[in-house]
């Protein structure tokens, strides 16, 4: 059953992607990039990761949809026609495509207990954890205690990130028309 | 968009449950999935929708860029902070087990504070980043 929900989310999502290499409507594309991301979302509720979801439900379907549309106030709403079937673009991507796919052929079985990332630290974040955070979701401890460095760390992007967005746009500073 | 009443109306409604849910996601991030990030992304999202459907005039009157500025600064600052005060309190950087007499209550106490500086700093800096961007919009500025 779960395995039917796989199949029907991504190939969802193969087309939706499809969708907007092949639209010119620019405000189409956005929403299709939104309900791509809401897809992921979903893709990852049924990979068990809720805090992935949750997060790309928020920030992918929500705050970068919102973005692209404050652009889109900006720009025209239909793309440039441009001359169609580069021949060496496409032995690019599907160059780039085979290698990616070539590199997943590494990878552990989905679920496997013996792949890398479980037998690293996580068996001692889940033994250890009750005792020496006390939080019942683990997530929460590994990314604000265990990891809390890496958190900093991101917190620190998105202020960078606000900070450069006011430095180029003019500080909230309106311009006289 | 003062021809709308329905979206008007709906938005007013819709905007206080917005906000409470992400408090919930807030303080609820220990127990359930959540925390200061998706928390931070769901506030800052009641505001931008305030911003769509009542014109960024009235968005600025709410939420003052001198504000954003500050609850942005102070979220770093607040994670940094717990973090100093562990030192302070003779563990290493971000280490919460000393903030508090039993180990287990210091890291509840250190992971709500840290998540809450997250949390403001998303919210501010989403705010700020949607609002600066709306700015430049040539049909906001007749809004104000």
């Amino acid at each position: 059953m779960i395995e039917l929900l796989d199949i029907a989310v991504l190939s969802m999502m193969v087309v939706s992607a499809v969708a907007v290499l092949w639209l010119r409507n620019l405000f189409a594309v956005v929403m299709l990039s939104g309900a791509y991301s809401l897809l992921a979302a979903t893709l990852y509720v049924l990979l068990d990761a809720v805090d992935v979801a949750f997060t790309e439900a928020a920030v992918g379907a929500g705050i970068a949809t919102v973005l692209m549309l404050g652009t889109l106030t900006m720009v025209p709403r239909q793309e440039k026609e441009t001359r169609r079937g580069s021949l060496g673009g496409l032995l690019v991507v599907a160059a780039t495509g085979a290698l990616l796919v070539y590199g997943t052929l590494d990878m552990p079985e989905f679920g496997d207990p013996d792949a890398p990332i479980h037998r690293h630290v996580v068996p001692r974040y889940m033994q250890d954890s009750p005792a020496e955070v006390g939080l019942p979701n683990v997530v929460t401890s590994v990314l604000a205690s265990y990891r809390g460095y890496d958190t900093l760390g991101e917190t620190t992007v998105i202020f960078t990130a606000a900070i450069g967005v006011m430095a180029l746009l003019g500080w909230g500073r309106r311009r006289k028309p | 968009m003062r021809e709308k009443p329905i979206l008007r109306v709906g938005t007013k409604l819709l905007i206080p449950f917005i906000l409470l849910f992400a408090l919930y996601v807030q303080f609820h991030g220990d127990f359930g999935p959540g925390g200061g990030f998706q928390a931070g992304v769901i506030f800052a999202a009641a505001f931008i929708l305030y911003a769509l459907v009542f014109g960024m005039a009235n968005a600025r009157a709410a939420l003052p860029a001198g504000l954003r500025r500050q609850i942005m600064a102070l979220g770093v600052l607040l994670y940094a902070g717990v973090g100093v005060v562990g030192m302070l309190a003779g563990g290493n950087f971000l280490d919460y087990s000393v903030l508090s007499d039993t180990p287990t209550t210091g890291q509840h106490i250190g992971i709500f504070l840290v998540e809450l500086g997250v949390g403001m700093n998303v919210f501010a800096a989403m705010a700020t980043i949607f609002f600066v961007f709306a700015s430049r919009d040539p049909s906001a500025k007749e809004d104000g």
